[in-house]
């Protein structure tokens, strides 16, 4: 492929080559400048053979357009990282995705994985706590504690967290639908343990939109749940200015079928989407673009990953300060937390899962990311045991600090593949936005329907291809083994259901009801008023109104979403 | 020739992973079935009364959440209830061997799909299932 060699431009005179040249230089000496004001780990960055390994490596010659497509990591268009000398810095965050069952036994497991050495919480929620209904609601009957912990009142979060200091650990919260419900639970949580909101650190994921497109859940219409997301992200700039509002996720994209230029165009149209409504809201895009975060998968096909880091970071970049007029460099940057690709994960040969596992969480690495899950081998089966999440933790923590791969910036940066196929991934995200804008946007696309049948045309090739022998997926289509090993199956308790369900009537019998009244009619006045809930909504929390209830609050204003099925 | 085969995936409870219920969806299409799609969020009594009036053959479960255990049984009991047990009733997800062994030996399913089963064995059980029951042989 031509447009791979990046050779000088055809048209351009010597005088141009020059002077890109020139600026190469300047540049260069002016992150070298940066390097050497960096902070370093207190590690050995050479090869296991004693030799020094560079933080970053450049091409003695460099094309004319390598500034504009490439330039150096922290500086603009961060092709090659959002950091100067990122892992030498600070390794990414070992962020594994827990919960199950109660509150109670949610929080000995991340005690659990504290005390192993992982440096961040990651909350899983049950399917009741993310539609919105109580553990005692007759939807709920099966679900409760089963993917995920059940909230139902800050009673529930109270137990979560407890012992566990919020002031210095960050915490994410997988929650879209209600995210501003529990986030509100989670900040009079903080309040309680006298945590000043200044401090906490911390993601809600609150990417409603690809709750839509791909992961289906949700409670209300696209319109007024944008309205709930815009509500945290300026709550967040006002008063929690260290918390991500937002995780704006192509890996549910990706997990349900999509190619990679589709979780990348989709997932980075849904962050445009919120920068628009932010803006229509009158915020100052510099106020809130910097807290903005994303969340991508990763999935096996090794270089195709880590082109899309790269050209997820380049287009964020540049539609930021062109497009947005974004002038604060941190609103340029596109932060992210990656995910090893679950739906890789097979149930054939489950331990080999642990290879994938560890291919995908080096293609994360390799592409910058600041943040990482890596699967469970068991996930494709039950949730994780407690062998099976510490192998995956194990890793990351091999992978950091085995490898080397933490020593340099994008070392796969001027690879021939990796910048063609970069270009190639960017180029169609570019004609993925131009067909969401003809379509009239991305609301409109959900509503008709557009992205969920490209999805789920992706996904039927896909999965034909695999029955057609012509994708081989070890254990399952090659490489059979005739006797499957049993392995160890996590039980959510039979029993735990029927508790949970008591404990939030309890709750009901004990609190004061007429506060609960009353800060509920409020919050529904707010709602009609279009006001920013959050205030209302930590005011109903703090008087034990349930999750349940603040929900169904906001459904007599805003009604319930039901989606056209597309085969 | 007989009529052809008609088949209603649905998705129950709160699961929303879709992926799984569409690709089967298309695969049967393709292999020559009618097909319904429930779309998502259905009870065990609106999966049956969907069938019923859809004239189904088969009802296709597909569930990921863990809550097989319990919506399974009652969409049995819902067709005992609606004397409409000429409906084979198959599930497929992540569910876990000895839950696969439970829900077949206690009658609540007749087969179970599990990950990475192809879709050629799928639509063989089903022809072969649908062309030996009585039920369809009366209706064709």
């Amino acid at each position: 492929m031509a447009d791979a060699l990046h050779t000088d431009a055809p048209g351009r005179g010597p005088s141009e080559v020059e002077a890109a040249r020139q600026a190469f230089q300047e540049a260069l000496a002016r992150y070298r400048d940066v390097l050497a004001r960096s902070q370093e780990r207190d590690a050995l960055f050479t090869t296991i053979s004693g030799d020094p390994v560079e933080p970053l490596y450049v091409p003695d010659d460099p094309g004319p357009d390598y500034l504009e497509k490439l330039g150096f990591p922290g500086e603009y268009p961060y092709t090659r990282g959002i950091h100067p000398n990122l892992y030498r810095g600070r390794l990414w965050t070992m962020r594994q995705f827990a919960g199950f069952g109660t509150a109670a036994e949610t929080n000995a497991r991340f005690k659990y994985l504290l005390r192993n050495g992982q440096t961040g919480l990651s909350t899983a929620f049950d399917m009741p706590t993310l539609l919105g209904y109580d553990s005692d609601h007759p939807r709920s009957l099966g679900e409760v504690g089963r993917e995920g912990v059940a909230i139902d009142s800050l009673e529930d979060m109270e137990t979560l967290f407890d012992g566990i200091p919020l002031g210095e650990v960050s915490t994410s919260m997988t929650i879209n639908g209600p995210a501003a419900i529990l986030w509100a639970m989670y900040l009079v949580t903080a309040e309680k343990q006298g945590v000043p909101l200044e401090k906490l650190r911390g993601t809600i994921q609150n990417d409603i939109l690809k709750e839509y497109i791909a992961q289906k859940e949700w409670i209300f219409p696209p319109e007024p749940s944008v309205k709930l997301v815009v509500d945290t992200i300026e709550f967040g700039a006002e008063r929690v200015p260290q918390w991500n509002p937002v995780s704006i996720s192509g890996y549910h994209i990706r997990e349900a079928g999509s190619t990679a230029a589709q979780e990348l165009a989709f997932t980075l149209a849904d962050g445009f989407h919120y920068v628009e409504a932010c803006l229509a809201r009158g915020l100052d895009v510099d106020a809130f673009a910097s807290r903005l975060s994303f969340f991508f998968n990763a999935h096996m096909d090794f270089f195709e990953e880590i082109a899309k880091y790269r050209a997820a970071r380049r287009i964020w970049a540049r539609h930021m300060r062109k497009r947005y007029g974004a002038r604060d460099p941190r609103s340029w940057r596109l932060r992210f937390h990656t995910q090893t690709a679950g739906c890789s994960l097979t149930a054939q040969q489950p331990e080999v899962n642990l290879i994938r596992t560890a291919y995908e969480a080096l293609a994360a690495v390799l592409g910058g990311t600041q943040s990482l899950h890596t699967n469970s081998m068991d996930e494709v089966l039950c949730l994780p045991t407690e062998h099976a999440v510490t192998l995956a933790l194990r890793t990351q923590q091999v992978l950091a600090h085995e490898t080397g791969v933490a020593n340099s910036v994008d070392p796969l940066g001027g690879s021939y593949l990796v910048e063609a196929l970069t270009d190639r991934l960017e180029a169609e995200a570019e004609a993925y936005f131009a067909k969401i804008e003809e379509t009239g946007g991305v609301v409109a696309g959900i509503r008709d329907g557009f992205f969920q049948r490209e999805i789920a045309d992706a996904a039927y090739r896909y999965q034909q291809e695999v029955e057609q022998g012509r994708r081989l997926i070890v254990g399952v289509n090659a490489f059979q083994q005739e006797e499957e090993k049993p392995v160890e199956i996590f039980r959510i308790r039979p029993d735990l259901e029927r508790e949970q369900a008591e404990r939030v009537r309890r709750l009901r019998s004990r609190r004061d009801g007429e506060a609960v009244r009353r800060e509920l009619a409020r919050l529904r006045r707010a709602a009609e008023r279009d006001e920013n809930l959050m205030p209302y909504l930590m005011d109903a929390v703090r008087v034990y109104a349930t999750e349940g209830e603040i929900a169904d609050a906001l459904r007599e204003v805003y009604g319930e979403y039901r989606e056209a099925a597309v085969v | 020739m007989s009529e052809k085969i008609r088949v209603l995936i649905a998705k129950v409870g709160m699961d929303g992973h879709d992926r799984g219920a569409k690709v089967i969806a298309r695969g049967l299409r393709d292999a020559g079935m009618e097909v319904i799609y429930s779309g998502l969020f259905q009870t065990p009594e609106s999966v049956v009364q969907m069938a019923i009036q859809e004239d189904a053959d088969v009802i296709g479960i597909s569930i990921l959440s863990g809550a097989h255990m319990t919506l399974l049984p009652l969409i049995r009991e819902e067709l005992r209830r609606q004397e409409a047990e000429d409906i084979v009733l198959v599930a497929g997800g992540t569910i876990p061997a000895e839950d696969v062994s439970a829900l077949k030996r206690e009658g609540v399913v007749e087969e179970v799909f599990t990950p990475g089963q192809s879709m050629e064995e799928m639509v063989r059980w089903i022809r072969q299932r649908v062309e030996a029951s009585p039920a369809s042989y009366a209706r064709g």
